[in-house]
């Protein structure tokens, strides 16, 4: 299970984008949160993915509570969770290549033997050819940028996988291809999902079952409007 | 199956859906605001490579009329829109022609006449990231009342209420208006953005990826607005990868791909029934999660590396020997093997 108690998040303490958010996910479940731009689900989204040190409220991950985040968090545990954000560009370091990007997790966790592998397994399967793994960020487009990401999500074999609006700047082409991607894994793995978007259509047609942001914050939520900016 | 849920926006006497357009001119009597020939964009790059990012772009563009320019990331679209603007990098080349309904040649205008003419007071532009077109220094309402002062000459104690109501015309909340573009969520930028490219009333409106990021609502009320703004004497040029934001507005659909255009058709006809022409097009709605949900195999080509013939034919089921001979675009498609509704291919010489 993920389990997310009353959450309370943000970047400021007196006014938390993420007001008492619950959520779980049982082991192989995959379940969409839906919400307006702006509203602190992709803050939720970090929370879950132990990238983000919540103000208040409990994380429970696979029956332990988690005490840490980011690198506080032992690594057995960030492991566990594997993350997509929307902008591929914020999320690669320009200096790598598409090869180096993938195999980034396995090497910050001492399991360089691994890469040639797991990067020749994964690579086809999102569908990058050795010719566009030799090249860097900027040499390759957007769509072909976030497959880099994805792979490096899944690159540890994840037991969670969060991807926060993961196919938002992707042509309905790509949007297809890397769910499949994902929902591959899942098929092959189990992995639990929590896919974060506001594209109702799409989190309806790829999860399990699909959840509103007001609803994820309960009644003693105070959701912001989609008027609101983000942080 | 309709993508759009909403009702489609009203659209304009001048965009009879009904009656074909003779190829080589725009709908309606009224002369094309925008007209397109043959405009090719080239890349040199290092190494005497070159990027043939637009080839043979073949359109026109009627007063009322609204065309999506849909296809996916790197397939030429916002290319085309910068070759439009004159807003090019110096190792573009252009050729082909671009003519505005004025008579100015887009393509080959200087920088002079393209900053003090045409962008802004002839084409209003709603750019792809408004986070960076904003000037991050200044507040929405001093860069809508700067707008405001250089393109209409509004003064004094008419700017005030002239840039709020500029800001309504795009939806963009007047509580904001004191708020620095970094201040602001994506949809709000987006907003803003579009209110500047109001200002001006331009005859032309091109709007590259206004929608990108934004939640469905805002997508609807972004391109409704659009459309709203388009409705009368004015066009938009939409170019965007959202296919539910085209079908919602667009009278016609032009598809890209690998730079080319492929397939030009009404829209209603497009989303609807018969549906598309082009296999690509075909494989771009299916790909939607409100249709089947299949991505096309692959991925477009490299534009430095165009195969010979027809550049979809590696991902492309019906895919034969023709196709190793580029087809040529006859104003509606570029394709040997049509796809038709009924499934049966058109026999041609
Ligand atoms: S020309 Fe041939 S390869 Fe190209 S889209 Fe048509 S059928 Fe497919």
């Amino acid at each position: 299970m993920l389990e997310l108690t009353r959450v309370t998040a943000g970047y400021d303490p007196r006014d938390p984008v993420v007001r008492e958010a619950s959520l779980s996910i049982a082991p192989g479940e995959s379940v969409g949160l839906l919400g307006p731009s702006g509203c602190g689900k992709s803050t939720l989204a970090r929370v879950a993915a132990l990238l983000h040190r919540p103000y208040a409220g409990a994380v429970v991950l696979d029956g332990e509570p988690v005490r840490g985040w980011r690198h506080a968090a032992p690594r057995e545990r960030r492991t566990a969770v594997g993350v997509v954000f929307q902008q591929p560009r914020l999320a690669a370091d320009p200096r790598l290549t598409l090869r180096e990007l993938i195999a980034q997790p396995l090497r910050a966790t001492g399991r360089r033997a691994e890469v040639p592998d797991r990067v020749a397994a994964l690579a086809p399967a999102v569908g990058l050819t050795a010719e566009l793994l030799g090249r860097r960020p900027h040499e390759v487009s957007d769509g072909q940028l976030q497959r880099a990401c994805l792979a490096r999500a899944l690159v540890l074999r994840p037991r969670w996988l969060i991807c926060d609006e993961m196919t938002a700047m992707l042509d309905a082409s790509t949007t297809a291809a890397l769910v499949e991607v994902v929902e591959s894994y899942r098929r092959d793995s189990g992995a639990g999902l929590l896919a974060v978007g506001h594209d109702r259509v799409l989190l309806e047609r790829w999860c399990d079952r699909t959840v509103g942001w007001r609803t994820v914050c309960g009644a003693g939520g105070t959701a912001q409007e989609s008027m609101s900016p983000t942080p | 199956m309709s993508t759009a849920p909403g009702p489609k926006a009203p659209m304009s006497p001048a965009s009879d859906s009904d009656t074909k357009p003779p190829e080589g001119s725009g709908p309606g009597p009224k002369p094309p605001v925008l007209s397109v020939r043959g405009l090719s964009v080239r890349f040199r790059m290092r190494g005497g490579r070159h990027i043939a990012a637009v080839s043979d772009a073949h359109f026109d563009l009627a007063a009322g009329e609204c065309l999506a320019l849909v296809g996916e990331s790197g397939c030429g679209k916002s290319v085309l829109a910068s070759a439009l603007l004159g807003l090019l990098p110096g190792n573009a080349r252009t050729s082909g022609s671009a003519l505005l309904g004025d008579g100015t040649e887009l393509l080959t205008a200087d920088e002079r006449t393209l900053a003090r003419t045409v962008r802004g007071r002839r084409i209003g532009l709603v750019p792809q990231s408004p986070a960076a077109h904003l000037t991050p220094v200044r507040t929405v309402r001093a860069q809508l009342e700067e707008t405001l002062r250089e393109l209409t000459g509004t003064r004094g104690s008419a700017v005030r209420p002239a840039a709020e109501r500029a800001a309504a015309r795009a939806s963009f909340p007047a509580g904001h208006l004191d708020r620095y573009p970094h201040e602001l969520s994506g949809g709000l930028a987006q907003r803003a953005a579009t209110a500047l490219a109001l200002i001006g009333d331009a005859p032309l409106l091109l709007a590259d990826e206004p929608t990108t990021g934004l939640d469905r609502d805002l997508v609807e009320r972004t391109v409704d607005e659009l459309r709203r703004h388009t409705d009368g004497d004015r066009a938009l040029l939409l170019i965007t990868h959202d296919l539910a934001a085209a079908e919602r507005i667009a009278d016609r659909v032009a598809v890209m791909y690998a730079g080319r255009i492929v397939e030009l058709a009404d829209a209603e006809r497009f989303f609807g029934q018969p549906g598309p022409r082009h296999p690509y097009a075909h494989g771009l709605l299916d790909a939607l999660p409100e249709r089947a949900f299949v991505p096309i195999p692959g991925m477009p080509p490299e534009l430095g590396a165009l195969p010979e013939g027809c550049a979809f034919a590696a991902r492309c089921g019906r895919a034969d020997d023709r196709c190793a001979v580029l087809p040529p675009f006859d104003g509606r498609l570029a394709c040997h093997h049509e796809v038709r509704a009924d499934g049966e291919e058109p026999v041609r010489a």
